[in-house]
């Protein structure tokens, strides 16, 4: 793009949200621990995110780090206490 | 007492300072740090105000018309969007006569998104009857927010108020602040005590219905408001500088204008870019002076003629576009010329929107050009764009 | 008047480290203005903040391209960044490093200060191990090879407005002044 005859009417986006890698943004990283998940999904429910994800019914959850922020929801709803919040090792 | 602060800290300081009695405020960028200054302030009880969280500004400005009716002095801030949004009750705020003071964090309004200065989100309501200002720094922040109180509180004005600095270029920005002690202010303002209040044993209904062959008179009385407030925002500013020793009896601030054979009339944090730029000019033989439009509502048209009968040559510079002719303050500018139209040029120049950076060597630029204008007697452009990407290399 | 431009990430303090530099110079009866690269900003991300110092009052509002002096918090971003860009040819360069200059590598430059930093924030406990703040022994280590803030200045500057434990942070200011290698 040189000039202002290059552009678009307006601005919109080539990709998806899916694009942004929102998981850089985290401090704390959900861990969930299989032995102790009952499979009720409730963590996948209450993500704000969609950041949990399910492939199939019956499959443990599983945290889509790339995106998950880290806000702690999932620990904090599981009825098993089967997700610890860790601190990211590195700031970046 | 001399301090290093934002123009947002400085605009809740105003706040404090002014004794404001309800807050009532929605965050948006880039102004939401005064709004959470306001609200540590209220929570630590350093200020003695109601603070009222709301959903909206739209909700904002109309809990402000009901705590000015009571007789509370008010206080919120905005930005664009949120501007906007509270449109319609700004017509309220200035049709009902609240002097609501509310600083605006100026920003574009997008699409395309924008976060950054434009003065677009204020030239948007620059037919509401609100009294607006253009800061150049955070001390003109801070010192016109207090005198916005004593000017809008004016029993012969009673028109509320916005006091713009530009967004992150003030907004964030750190800068020298001289903060006058609490008990000077009380001597410069005092308490709110408007003539109409609400009374709860004598209900009424407020801004009612008006038939056509009454409502003229209703707008006139407010046209004749906003023409006094002219002289008032003089005198607030004389008394400003017997108390507190800083010049603001103009709404005009001419800079080096005396002897200019051109001059750019700005508004905003520019006008201190365009001031150093000003300056070089001077230094290789250029007589160049910088007109800092301080009020745009009033707008200083006396002022502006009186320049324009010793400067011939004068270009406006505008954070913002009409689509109709060039930026707001050019026409404007161009209008409240036009009885010496055939003595003076007037050319408008468009920069710095969306945030876009607007430069001492471009401002350098737009002074060469007058003079060019101003030997040669002629213009080929009215109005043009400052720095646009168009594939010429005309202001780079 | 002279300006400064400070890389950083997002959390490790540049902003409050061009802020504290304002008011030492400030403090030292000069006149100044701090401002971040005005964006959204977060944890982690490159961060730029910037600071003018000058003798007479500081009008202008339009951005930095030209610094005098580039001061880097976190020596990973010299090789993300070009931290070099606009620097004037006469200008500094300080880095936050454990290295002696002529080891770093992007580095190609006549006047570059290093400074550890990082390991003086930890010796005061300043921050975590992770996420050091290393903003105050930045701007102690700032006022060696910079006349117009002396370090009284930057400890009365930390000592006002510093956040956290202000003692340790003028502590750690002392001490980068100290330890400040490859100075002119």
């Amino acid at each position: 793009m040189e000039t202002y005859r290059d552009l678009p009417q307006s601005t919109y986006s080539l990709q998806t949200t899916e694009s942004v890698r929102t998981g850089t943004w985290r401090t704390f990283r959900p861990i969930i621990d299989t032995k102790k998940c009952t499979r009720c999904y409730t963590c996948w429910k209450f993500c704000p995110d969609v950041s949990i994800e399910l492939r199939e019914e019956g499959d443990y959850p599983k945290v889509d780090y790339d995106h998950c922020k880290g806000c702690g929801i999932c620990a904090n709803e599981c009825p098993t206490v089967a997700i610890t919040m860790v601190r990211e090792d590195s700031i970046c | 007492m001399l301090d290093l602060m934002t123009g947002n800290a400085a605009a809740a300081k105003a706040a404090m300072l002014a004794r404001v009695e309800v807050i009532a405020a929605y965050p948006i960028t880039p102004q939401t740090s005064i709004s959470e200054k306001l609200a540590e302030m209220v929570a630590n009880g350093e200020m003695n105000a109601k603070y009222i969280k709301v959903e909206s500004e739209h909700s904002a400005m109309a809990a402000l018309i009901g705590a000015s009716y009571i007789g509370a002095r008010t206080f919120t801030a905005t930005s664009s969007q949120g501007l906007a949004l509270m449109h319609e009750m700004l017509f309220w705020a200035a049709g009902a006569r609240r002097p609501i003071v509310m600083p605006v964090v100026s920003r574009a309004l997008g699409p395309p998104w924008n976060i950054w200065t434009d003065h677009m989100d204020v030239m948007g309501e620059r037919d509401t009857g609100w009294m607006q200002l253009f800061c150049e720094n955070n001390q003109e922040t801070l010192d016109l927010i207090l005198m916005a109180y004593r000017v809008a509180e004016d029993k012969e004005i009673m028109l509320p108020a916005m006091i713009i600095e530009d967004g992150f270029i003030l907004s964030h920005t750190f800068e020298k602040v001289d903060v006058p002690a609490i008990e000077e202010i009380d001597f410069y303002l005092h308490p709110f005590n408007p003539d109409v209040k609400v009374n709860f044993r004598k209900p009424r209904r407020y801004g009612s219905l008006v038939m056509p062959d009454w409502a003229m008179e209703f707008r006139y009385n407010n046209a004749l408001a906003m023409e006094k407030a002219k002289k008032k925002w003089v005198e607030a500013g004389i008394a400003f500088k017997k108390a507190f020793g800083r010049d603001y009896s103009s709404l005009v601030e001419l800079y080096r204008c005396e002897d200019a054979d051109v001059a750019l009339i700005v508004s905003g944090s520019a006008a201190g870019t365009a001031k150093v730029a000003a300056d070089r000019m001077r230094e290789r033989g250029r007589k160049v002076g910088v007109a800092k439009l301080r009020t745009f509502r009033p707008f200083p048209t006396e002022e502006l003629l009186r320049l324009g009968e010793r400067v011939r040559t004068i270009g406006v510079f505008d954070r913002s576009y009409t689509f109709a002719q060039g930026g707001a303050i050019y026409g404007e500018v161009r209008n409240a010329l036009y009885p010496l139209a055939s003595d003076v040029k007037v050319k408008g120049y468009i920069g710095g929107l969306g945030g876009r950076d607007i430069t001492e060597a471009e401002f350098e630029k737009m002074f060469e050009d007058l003079l060019a204008i101003a030997r040669s007697g002629s213009m080929t452009k009215d109005v043009e764009w400052v720095a646009l990407k168009d594939g010429s290399w005309r202001w780079f | 008047m002279i300006e400064i431009r400070f890389h950083g990430r997002g959390g490790q303090g540049a902003v409050v480290a061009s802020e504290l530099l304002a008011r030492a110079a400030v403090m030292n009866r000069l006149h100044a203005a701090a401002f971040p690269f005005f964006g959204v900003e977060r944890r982690g991300a490159p961060v730029t903040a910037f600071c003018r110092i000058d003798l007479k009052p500081i009008r202008t509002h339009s951005e930095i391209y030209f610094p005098d002096y580039v001061v880097v918090l976190d020596p990973d971003l010299v090789s993300m960044t070009n931290v070099l860009q606009g620097l004037k040819p006469d200008g500094a360069l300080l880095i936050n490093s454990a290295k002696e200059s002529c080891d770093l590598q992007h580095v190609k430059w006549g006047k570059v200060a290093t400074v550890d930093a990082t390991s003086i924030a930890l010796k005061y406990g300043l921050g975590s191990e992770n996420a050091p703040i290393v903003n105050t022994a930045i701007i102690g280590a700032f006022s060696k090879i910079c006349p117009q803030v002396p370090l009284e200045s930057v400890i009365e500057s930390i000592m006002k407005a510093s956040p956290g434990d202000k003692r340790a942070n003028a502590e750690a200011a002392k001490e980068a002044f100290e330890t400040v290698k490859g100075v002119w």
